[in-house]
């Protein structure tokens, strides 16, 4: 029998009764369905994950501090005071590999415009090329100046969130807003971001230059940043707009400890950063970046060989990376669970093939009464599950993408076509029409043909 | 020669441990162009007879020859090709696949085997069967819309679409009214005379078997009248079935 042929057969035989071939079919239809909606929204994710990884800055390196230790006593992560401005200098001349770089101190302090206040979640005193190794643009107005950042200029950036809680959304360009009594222009408004993959929003944020915010406003280091802390709390003492370093209990010269002092036997910096972030030129240059980067630092904080580093560089593809297994876990999850609908909708074929094998029996007695081999029989059942079966997987596509398009229109969450899980639809489903046709087909071509023809 | 030619054939049914003889060696020969009846009782072994002769089972024991071809050394794929090219059934409920029109049903079974004729030729021989049957005007109506006469002609038409030489016929009128019944004995008979078509009439009716030639009646596993035409009697015909035959031999055509 030709093969078109006996399509065409099992074409008939399933619109013979057209109903139950369309119920028989719906596991698929609801196996497939849900295998391609969960994979157009599993690759929406990774592709929104993607994107909001580009938000945070392409290919962004974190040079942070390393943890000091004294007799046992770990003080954390970026206790260490090694980083230096200088630092910066040097790896953006001696590493090539390095697109920009960027030291960077925080705060965490009050800022007050007229009659309203506001505390952002992150203030950073930095350079101008932060900007460009966080992709960032300003909307309006400009960014500060080198310059700015050698003089410790009054001036700063704010983010959208900021502009929304102090201006109420009217223009902050030029205006002068406080910042622990110390003033600040406002002259420049970032672009909107929105809020990173921990759910931090981006745009709450102070950008000034470093000098500004190091010595002028925290007037400490990190550890002492977010302490509510002693001694720095401008309302308990008389401060003026005149006094251009309120914070005078800072020394320039932080404070080590005696065991520090010994550890390190090098002259004290002038002045340490919280951070450095620097950018890589491409994804793939970021190992080479990194080695560069720990053989300068290295250098300059005159590390002995076997001596451990003072300072960890970060790179965010681990972080990418880990994200992306998480989704990607839970696609395979999700997958699996669609894997397990396509199963009972296979074992539903199975049970109506098995119907109608036995209610088929006079037909199948008198097909083999007219020259029907058992293997033609055996094709025609088997061919006939996995029509049902790929008319099924079509059909569950389209619902499939119905149900992607409605989610994207209706819930907003991104989506994505995927023709990898079409094809693995298909071919799913074809798989499951012969695994679960070939037992009743065979069935059907084991039947005696005297018996058949006189089964009632 | 003979189109048909059985020698000392013996089937036995084993249930469970106990072997239930039914056919206890049957030897008959059926010429071509003949119009044969096969009667007997229920319980006479006539429809394992018709079975074993329409090649859908083998025998036990003993040897057939079918058209030159020794049917009980062939495998059940090659049984199955030669029902398909040599032997036309018609049953006594017709058989007909449901909700598929009457052109469809006839084109059946060239599908498996007629694999040289385009879908055309194979839809133009379906044609030219019904209205050989008589159903030119009926060949896109479903069997339910069909009389009882009609969808056995269908059935008929189906059985002649790969010119068999052979028809079997399983009480082809146990299912219609005497009217009708006699329409399609009628063109039984015609298609034997006409078409020289080899008809075998398996029944328990007498008045249907007097449309045959010659009857050959078989009685508890044991053929014991007409075996054999007399033209082609033979006489290692098996002792217990000697009686030479009650009616004249059918003419070779």
């Amino acid at each position: 029998m030709k093969g078109y042929r006996t399509i065409r057969t099992a074409m008939k035989a399933l619109l013979r009764n057209p109903l139950r071939a369309m119920l028989t079919t719906l596991g698929i239809v609801i196996g497939v369905g849900s295998v391609i909606a969960m994979m157009e929204i599993g690759e929406g994710a990774s592709t929104a994950m993607a994107k909001s990884f580009a938000s945070m800055g392409a290919n962004v390196l974190m040079v942070m501090p390393g943890t000091a230790a004294s007799g046992g006593i770990s003080f954390g992560g970026g206790s260490m005071t090694t980083l230096t401005p200088d630092d910066c200098t040097e790896i953006a001349k001696r590493c090539p590999s390095v697109r920009l770089v960027a030291p960077t101190v925080r705060a965490r302090t009050q800022l007050v415009y007229g009659s309203r206040n506001w505390v952002p979640s992150s203030m950073y005193g930095t350079t101008p090329t932060y900007l460009g190794i966080r992709d960032w643009t300003v909307s309006e107005g400009k960014c500060f100046t080198d310059s700015d950042v050698q003089t410790g200029g009054q001036v700063c950036l704010l983010g959208q969130t900021i502009v929304r809680e102090l201006f109420d959304g009217l223009s902050p360009i030029g205006k002068e807003i406080r910042v622990k009594n110390v003033s600040m222009r406002v002259v420049g408004v970032l672009g909107p971001k929105g809020s990173n993959m921990m759910g931090m929003d981006q745009d709450d944020i102070v950008l000034a230059p470093w000098k500004t915010i190091k010595y002028r406003i925290s007037g400490s280091p990190l550890q002492s940043t977010n302490q509510s802390a002693a001694g720095n709390s401008s309302s308990s003492s008389i401060n003026t707009l005149s006094n251009v370093y309120p914070s005078e209990a800072t020394s320039m010269y932080p404070a080590q400890s005696a065991v520090q002092q010994a550890d390190n036997p090098m002259p004290v910096r002038f002045a340490n950063v919280d951070q450095i972030q620097a950018s890589a030129r491409s994804a793939a240059e970021i190992p080479a970046a990194i080695d560069e980067m720990t053989a300068v630092l290295r250098d300059r904080h005159h590390l002995r060989e076997g001596e451990p580093d003072d300072f960890n560089i970060h790179d965010m593809t681990e972080m990418a990376s880990a994200f992306s297994e998480n989704t990607n876990t839970m696609t395979n999850l999700l997958l699996a669970v669609a894997m397990i609908s396509l199963v009972v909708g296979g074992v539903g074929i199975m049970n109506i093939m098995l119907v109608s094998v036995t209610e088929r029996t006079r037909e199948i007695g008198l097909r083999m009464s007219v020259g029907a081999r058992s293997r033609d029989i055996l094709r025609q059942f088997l061919v006939e599950a996995v029509v049902l079966c790929l008319v099924g997987g079509a059909i569950g596509i389209l619902i499939g993408q119905v149900v992607s398009y409605l989610v994207w229109r209706l819930k907003h969450w991104p989506v994505e076509t995927s023709p990898t899980a079409m094809t693995a639809a298909v071919i799913v489903s074809a798989a499951v029409g012969i695994l679960f046709g070939f037992y009743p087909a065979w069935k059907a071509s084991r039947l005696d043909p005297i018996e058949a023809l006189r089964y009632e | 020669m003979e189109l048909i030619e059985l020698r000392d054939i013996h089937k036995t049914y084993h249930i469970g441990d106990i072997a239930v003889p039914v056919l206890k060696g049957v030897s008959l020969a059926i010429a071509r162009g003949e119009m044969v009846a096969l009667m007997g009782v229920s319980g006479s072994g006539k429809s394992t007879l018709m079975n074993l002769l329409g090649c859908l089972d083998h025998p036990s024991f003993g040897e057939y020859w079918l058209d030159g071809d020794a049917v009980s050394q062939l495998s059940s794929d090659q049984r199955a090709m030669l029902r398909n090219k040599k032997l036309g059934f018609v049953f006594q409920n017709f058989n007909l696949l449901p909700r598929t029109s009457a052109l469809e049903n006839v084109s059946m079974p060239l599908t498996y085997t007629a694999s040289h004729l385009s879908e055309r030729q194979m839809r133009r021989r379906a044609e030219e069967v019904l209205r050989h049957v008589g159903l030119g005007d009926r060949m896109d109506h479903e069997p339910s819309q069909l009389s009882g006469g009609q969808q056995q002609r269908v059935a008929i038409a189906r059985a002649l679409v790969n010119n068999p030489p052979l028809l079997f016929a399983d009480e082809p009128t146990g299912n219609l009214d005497s009217h009708t019944s006699e329409e399609v004995l009628a063109m039984f008979q015609e298609l034997n005379r006409r078409d020289g078509i080899t008809i075998i009439l398996v029944t328990h009716d007498a008045n249907v078997a007097a449309y045959a030639r010659r009857t050959i009646h078989i009685h508890d596993g044991l053929i014991v009248d007409g075996s054999f035409g007399g033209a082609v009697g033979r006489a290692d015909g098996g002792a217990r079935a000697a009686t030479p035959p009650s009616l004249p031999p059918g003419g070779a055509k």
